[in-house]
């Protein structure tokens, strides 16, 4: 409109646009270097570590817990938490293998667990879109009351199917990749696609970054916070169904017990904001994969179970530390 | 509230800095600025956003180590920079737009937070409460020392903040656009205690963007242009073109511009709103509003302006009244129904209510027509999102380097820039614009005032809420007035004068019924 010459950029914005895009890509690669010192160092303390049998496993074990971190990262972008992706998880895989024990039908098993996971998830986004109730009290209740419906199905015992059709999904391989690997590959990049390539994942960061900002430019809010739980409980169902078919069993009781917390750990890690509107899948991606080799180099580097506890711990609140740096720095003038 | 300060020249100033530039890597943002305050003093600082006033207010708190040959005196003595508890300990002391309160603490507690009297290694609470009275009457102010914070309005935890200073033995307070979330009279009440420091010997430097502000206050006004020092008028060689023309380096006589004719009576009405009430503050408000107008709804800080707009946006909801657009009524429940309608509106608040400053521009421009512009399979279409933006930036000269750089990394002035290139993308035939030049600079002001102009020009029916009176008179055609929660009256321009700043006032203040 107006041909101002002057000054076409303060000096002082062009220092803030630089260090904001430095940091950026620091939330966004922050963690790698971590993954890679970690697997090195694990490597140098045994040498097994690095080995094709023992990567193969590695991303094995992280494989249900990134399927959850990736529905995590839906929540948690619109700045919400999901507490119930453990019990929905064992309900889910408790639905899984009693389905699979109906003659012929056995196959349904998975659609019948993802669908039971949706409908929890769905039943959390109602409460927390419509009723707006806060999620963290939401996902606390549902926590226990869906803990309480695993249980329930399987009248508080463990179910068995020893003849699972569909147990390829937990132990099977396709060229040399075990479908749990190829699963979880899979929900990230079709996270990414959502996330980065659509409308909705635009409206999600949206939500997140300023949801008055996001109602008052139109965006249905209600809807959009309605499908990030949804898709957290969808994938918690998936996760129950790669664990039934993993165990060729499910324990209402005891199975996804605490695996919220491995969930949100690999979210966090992976540099997502807990106030939401900033993050990435890839980070999570990353996440999940620091909490695996964590896990597996801790054993293989003879840690003890408990040592291996209070050591995932600290790691969780190093960093949500980092969050809180990351925060700090981004303060905006 | 004298002039004394200006005259008494050859007195030792309590504060000199001395050519003090400051790099960032290549990037300079202060060149050889140098600034003389004397006790008593109220300096005001000006110039627009980005012409380093913050930088050099860093520099001076010790937040920033200025490079080197710049040197600060103080009472002639040279200090330590770039050590902001060296600063703090010689009495520099900096009021933030952002307040850094406690609220759930007393008024006491927050005035020594960090810094407690103590007694046996406990806090001492008594002596915290009897200093804190004492500051607070020294102030001149009305509340309680053991009031909690979170009681208090914002222009009383302004108070809180200068008395946190006081307490400190501040003797240079530097306030950073303080009446920005204040309503008048909190202002003055600020104002008031403003001449107390100043009568006490304390120097104040004052940052504003409003021209009224510091022809009130100001002894001497200091300009800052592009990282550099332009110049220091003294009280009485103070005038609005000098000053303007010193900050954005050029002449803006016209600074309004109102080239769009005003509409006549056979001007079709765009949106027609009747008997609006929302329960709580608002009556029973109806007016009409026609094509190519721009309608100002003036009014003092709380007298419903804000919350008539959200109600007619469809943010907030109204128990009663009826809205028509081009003559057919319409029913709007959401912000989304108003602007599938063509009503779009730019919020008063654009951090908090407006932008996601963690969000590229591009995206922030395009989030109202993300559905519009998105392929099959609800895929966004960046392509599109780009050119959006593209135009915007070239339309209405939103200086950034790039639009992929998020909106928080913008000037206030650009930010708004964004906001308003976010509503016109969804095309709206009426307009609702709540403090346009909010917090904005000189120049991006005149921009703001000329879009207005020319989206007026192009039949898009402008209603315009504005605290300053200057800037109603002269972007509007006409003036509705609210005052409690009803319209309390309408300035027109008509018989050939220009519309009354009185009048307005008049109505506003409900001082005569017009």
């Amino acid at each position: 409109m107006t041909d101002r010459a002057t000054g076409t950029m303060s000096t002082s914005d062009q220092t803030v646009a630089r260090s904001r895009r430095l940091r950026t890509a620091f939330a966004a690669l922050g963690m790698l270097p971590v993954l890679v010192l970690l697997a090195a160092g694990f490597q140098f303390l045994n040498p097994r570590f690095l080995t094709e049998t023992n990567l193969l496993i590695v991303t094995q074990q992280s494989s249900i817990n990134i399927v959850l971190a990736a529905g995590m990262t839906f929540v948690i972008l619109t700045g919400g938490i999901d507490l119930s992706v453990g019990a929905i998880l064992a309900a889910s895989a408790m639905v899984a293998v009693i389905v699979s024990l109906v003659p012929d039908w056995g196959m349904l098993g998975v659609p019948a667990a993802i669908l039971v996971g949706l409908g929890f998830g769905l039943i959390n986004g109602l409460l927390v879109a419509y009723i707006k109730l806060p999620p963290f009290i939401v996902t606390l209740g549902s926590l226990t009351a869906v803990r309480g419906v695993a249980r329930l199905l399987g009248q508080d015992t463990t179910v068995f199917n020893s003849d699972l059709p569909f147990d390829f999904i937990g132990n099977g391989s396709l060229f040399g990749i075990p479908w749990l690997v190829i699963i979880a590959l899979a929900v990230v990049v079709l996270s990414w696609l959502v996330l980065k390539r659509t409308v909705l994942g635009t409206w999600i960061y949206a939500v997140g970054g300023n949801a008055e900002a996001a109602r008052l430019t139109g965006i249905k809010v209600p809807l959009v916070l309605l499908f990030v739980y949804g898709v957290s409980g969808l994938l918690a169902g998936l996760g129950g169904a790669m664990s039934a078919a993993r165990l060729y069993a499910a324990n209402g009781l005891q199975l996804g017990q605490s695996y919220e917390l491995d969930a949100i750990a690999a979210v966090i890690l992976g540099g997502t904001s807990f106030v939401g509107g900033v993050g990435s899948i890839w980070g999570t991606l990353i996440g999940g994969l620091i909490i695996a080799v964590l896990s597996n180099g801790l054993i293989l580097a003879g840690v003890s179970d408990i040592w291996q506890y209070i050591i995932k711990g600290l790691v969780i609140i190093v960093a949500v530390a980092l969050d809180r740096y990351r925060l700090q720095a981004g303060a905006r003038t | 509230m004298t002039v004394a300060a200006s005259i008494e020249t050859a007195r030792q100033p309590v504060l000199e800095m001395r050519h003090i530039s400051k790099t960032f890597g290549a990037i300079r943002a202060l060149q050889d600025v140098s600034l003389t305050v004397h006790a008593g003093e109220l300096h005001a600082l000006m110039g627009e956003n980005g012409a380093g006033k913050s930088t050099l207010m860093k520099v001076l708190s010790g937040a920033y180590r200025p490079d080197p040959g710049g040197e600060i005196l103080i009472d002639g003595a040279p200090s330590v920079t770039g050590n902001p508890v060296k600063a703090r300990a010689q009495g520099i002391a900096v009021i933030y737009q952002e307040l850094s309160l406690a609220p759930n603490l007393t008024v006491a507690q927050n005035i020594f937070l960090g810094n407690e009297p103590r007694r046996f290694g406990v806090v001492d609470r008594d002596q915290c409460n009897r200093r804190a009275k004492e500051i607070i009457t020294r102030l001149g102010v009305s509340f309680s020392a053991r009031a909690l914070v979170s009681s208090l309005s914002l222009g009383e935890r302004q108070l809180v903040e200068i008395a946190r200073a006081l307490s400190t033995n501040a003797r240079i307070i530097v306030m950073d656009e303080p009446t920005t979330s204040l309503t008048s009279r909190e202002t003055d009440r600020l104002f008031e205690v403003i001449a107390t420091l100043k009568s006490q010997g304390i120097a104040i430097i004052y940052i504003s963007h409003r021209m009224e502000e510091v022809y009130q206050l100001a002894d001497r006004v200091s300009v800052l242009r592009d990282s550099g020092y332009v110049g220091t008028l003294d009280r009485a060689d103070l005038n609005a073109s000098r000053l303007v023309s010193m900050m954005v380096g050029r002449d803006l006589s016209a600074f309004y511009k109102k080239d769009h004719r005003p509409p006549d009576a056979k001007r079709a009405v765009a949106l027609s709103v009747r008997g609006m009430s929302d329960g709580k503050l608002l009556k029973d408000c109806s007016f009409d509003l026609h094509k190519g107008e721009v309608l100002a709804l003036a009014g003092l800080v709380g007298s419903g302006r804000t919350e008539l707009a959200r109600l007619i946006f469809g943010a907030d909801r109204h128990t009663s009244g009826t809205l028509e657009l081009d003559g057919k009524p319409v029913t709007i429940g959401s912000p989304r129904e108003a602007l599938d309608a063509g009503i779009a509106y730019l919020t008063e608040d654009r951090k908090e209510l407006g932008l996601f400053l963690d969000m590229s521009i591009s995206d922030n421009i395009s989030m109202g027509v993300l559905a519009r512009d998105a392929r099959a399979g609800g895929f966004r279409d960046f392509t599109a999102a780009e050119k959006r933006a593209a135009k915007s930036v070239s339309d209405l000269s939103i200086r950034t380097s790039s639009v992929a750089a998020n909106a928080g990394s913008l000037s206030g002035g650009n930010q708004q820039k964004v906001l308003l290139a976010r509503l016109l993308e969804t095309e709206p035939r009426v307009l609702i614009l709540d403090e346009p030049t909010r917090g904005v600079d000189v120049g991006a002001k005149s921009e703001i005032y000329r879009l207005i102009d020319n989206l007026a020009n192009r039949g898009i029916a402008i209603l315009m809420i504005s605290s300053e009176l200057p800037e109603v008179i002269g972007v509007a055609d006409r003036v509705l007035v609210m005052r409690d929660g009803a319209i309390s009256g309408e300035v027109t321009a008509s018989e050939g004068e220009p519309l009354s700043q009185e009048k307005i006032m008049e109505l506003a203040t409900g001082a005569a019924k017009g």
